[in-house]
């Protein structure tokens, strides 16, 4: 055993037998062990995604698989499945969803931080308090509302709900709050309209708190299951994510096939996640509510 | 003069800066609130043309209702299996991985990898894992010698099965915002603690850490109560409130009874219910974070 007292600044490979980092040492073996656990699943996909439908359930689990068919059920699923309609459908609504959200926030939360109206205590009070209300709470009116209007399973009834974010409007507020008034007053004097102000002032400013909020609302979109549930009926209209409901009986249903789907429907998100990944912690942590 | 007038076209602009997001305020939050509160006062169906008004029906009903208690007792014990192990591992996990130095940001990409993931298409997956003939887990307990698990099938099991599924996918979620809290912590506590004699790590959790933590982990609790009770797409996936209505919980009873049975007037009367306990979490955050900030 290497001595306790002995100051060494020079780590070597002994070092991790000292009492106190021998436990650093357990704490980082049991923090994989962990780690092993929350990523198994993702694993445990992928190799079932390559698999025929006798080897997923097999009694000698392999993660490798014995027969090879990772390209017959991916062509499946993209090929003969209409999961190409289905990952496009959810690029268009979230992307429909952001933007609009974006258009309506950024000008909204403008005003709110630094424009003088009557009214924008009553509004901003109204934001806070929306900020409470999910859309389980609004979905019957919405979804008879829609169904008045003949407007059930399409891209508008499926963004609809979301195309005012009251979060956003309060978060872009907050922000705007924080950027000097002084820049704002020079720039009036040298003749910069609001507009103007907004586009090449403020924007470039904002763009972590955008970044991270568009983050946050891509995700959380792409990943929603209740609404699609609720307003979408046809095929053609089929979110990814709605997708997976057709697996919900697992009876008679090719399960290398169910995974390779299931990884197409997971991937987007995730592969995003391991390219950007401080803004996408930022952003998805950023409400505190998950999903 | 000019500065009046500059005064009344920058009032002008505002008006016209937040008119979109004034009326689509106005048409997706605040006129549906209104109706669902109006509905929740009839006895409104899709499925009829004609409805009548009920006063307090559908909330007499719902307290009558055996749906409505079996739900409720549904999400509270799902809750009870949840809330702890939410809060308890991710801080135990954030504590640990705070202290990594070479590993600390591999680590918290694999701890927050199914934060991101989609959680409809991964709990096909725990399906699989546990699968009560074939899945990894119950080959796993049996090569241990443990007991195989009816993981889904059985009742009084179903609920602790979702509530490792939420686990697994909240974990890290929470550890970042534990992370976030932990950072914050100046590190000359710790120094004046260890002066005081607070050595061992658990001295210096209790001395410094977990009341400088305060606010932190008032906020993770009440959203972790939040998300529990906003169960709802492992059920729709996995269970549809099976066996024998053994996971039928809040959420999903509403949606039935909205979206299957197209009893919208009680449907409303429950959406109220839920945004009742929503408005209660947010109001007891509220209470604590403004007594708690003063650390």
């Amino acid at each position: 055993m290497a001595d306790i007292s002995s100051p060494s600044s020079v780590p070597t490979w002994f070092d991790r037998i000292k009492p106190k980092s021998f436990g650093r040492f357990v704490t980082t073996v049991l923090l994989f062990i962990g780690a092993w656990i929350m990523v198994f699943p993702f694993i445990w996909m992928i190799s079932s995604s390559l698999k025929p439908t006798d080897e997923v359930y097999d009694a000698d689990f392999s993660l490798i698989p014995r027969t090879f068919k990772g390209f017959e059920n991916y062509y499946a699923v993209i090929f003969d499945q209409p999961y190409l309609i289905f990952l496009m459908n959810s690029m268009i609504v979230c992307t429909g969803i952001l933007v609009i959200q974006l258009l309506t926030a950024i000008p909204a939360a403008y005003a709110l931080a630094k424009l003088k109206f009557r009214g924008s205590t009553i509004l901003f009070g109204t934001v806070i308090a929306a900020i409470t209300i999910p859309i389980n709470v609004t979905s019957i009116p919405l979804y008879i509302g829609l169904v008045r209007v003949g407007l059930l399973d399409t891209y508008f009834a499926m963004m609809f709900p979301f195309i005012v974010s009251v979060f956003a409007i309060f978060l872009f507020r907050q922000f705007f709050r924080s950027f000097p008034d002084s820049i704002i007053q020079a720039a009036r004097v040298d003749g910069f309209s609001e507009i103007e102000i907004i586009l090449r002032l403020i924007l470039p400013a904002a763009v972590p708190a955008i970044a991270a909020f568009s983050v946050f609302s891509f995700v959380a979109h792409w990943n929603d299951l209740y609404w699609p549930l609720i307003v979408v009926q046809s095929q053609d209209k089929m979110t990814a994510t709605l997708s997976m409901m057709q697996y919900q009986s697992m009876f008679d249903t090719d399960y290398g096939l169910t995974y390779a789907s299931a990884t197409v429907v997971t991937a987007p998100m995730v592969i995003a996640f391991l390219f950007a990944r401080r803004l996408f912690i930022r952003g998805i942590t950023m409400t505190g509510v998950k999903g | 003069m000019a500065v009046s007038k500059l005064q009344r076209a920058q009032t002008r602009l505002a008006y016209l800066l937040i008119l979109p997001a004034t009326l689509l305020i106005l048409a997706i939050y605040i006129i549906p609130i209104i109706f669902v509160f109006l509905g929740s006062l009839t006895d409104y169906t899709l499925v009829r043309d004609d409805y009548a008004f009920v006063g307090f029906e559908n909330y007499q009903k719902m307290f009558e209702d055996e749906a409505f208690a079996n739900a409720l007792n549904n999400t509270f014990f799902y809750a009870l299996m949840f809330l702890p192990g939410a809060f308890i591992i991710s801080l135990v996990i954030a504590i640990a991985i705070q202290e990594q130095k070479q590993f600390r940001s591999v680590l918290e990409v694999l701890y927050f990898l199914p934060v991101t993931s989609t959680l409809a298409a991964m709990a096909l997956v725990w399906s699989a894992l546990m699968d009560s003939g074939q899945g990894v887990i119950n080959n796993t307990l049996q090569t241990l010698g443990l007991a195989r698990v009816n993981w889904f099938g059985n009742e009084d099991v179903v609920l602790v099965s979702l509530a490792i599924i939420s686990l697994w996918s909240v974990i890290g979620f929470n550890m970042v915002l534990f992370l976030a809290g932990l950072t914050a912590i100046p590190k000359n506590l710790y120094e004046a603690a260890a002066v005081d004699g607070a050595d061992h790590p658990l001295d210096k959790f209790f001395r410094v850490t977990w009341p400088m933590l305060g606010p932190t982990a008032m906020f993770v609790a009440v959203t972790s109560s939040i998300t529990a009770f906003k169960l709802f797409d492992t059920v729709a996936i996995l269970t549809q409130g099976g066996p024998d209505r053994a996971s039928e919980v809040f959420l999903y009873l509403a949606f039935l009874e909205g979206f299957e049975y197209f009893n919208m007037g009680y449907s409303a009367a429950l959406s109220l219910f839920f945004l009742g306990i929503i408005l209660l979490f947010a109001l007891v955050q509220a209470l604590f974070s403004d007594r708690n900030v003063q650390y």
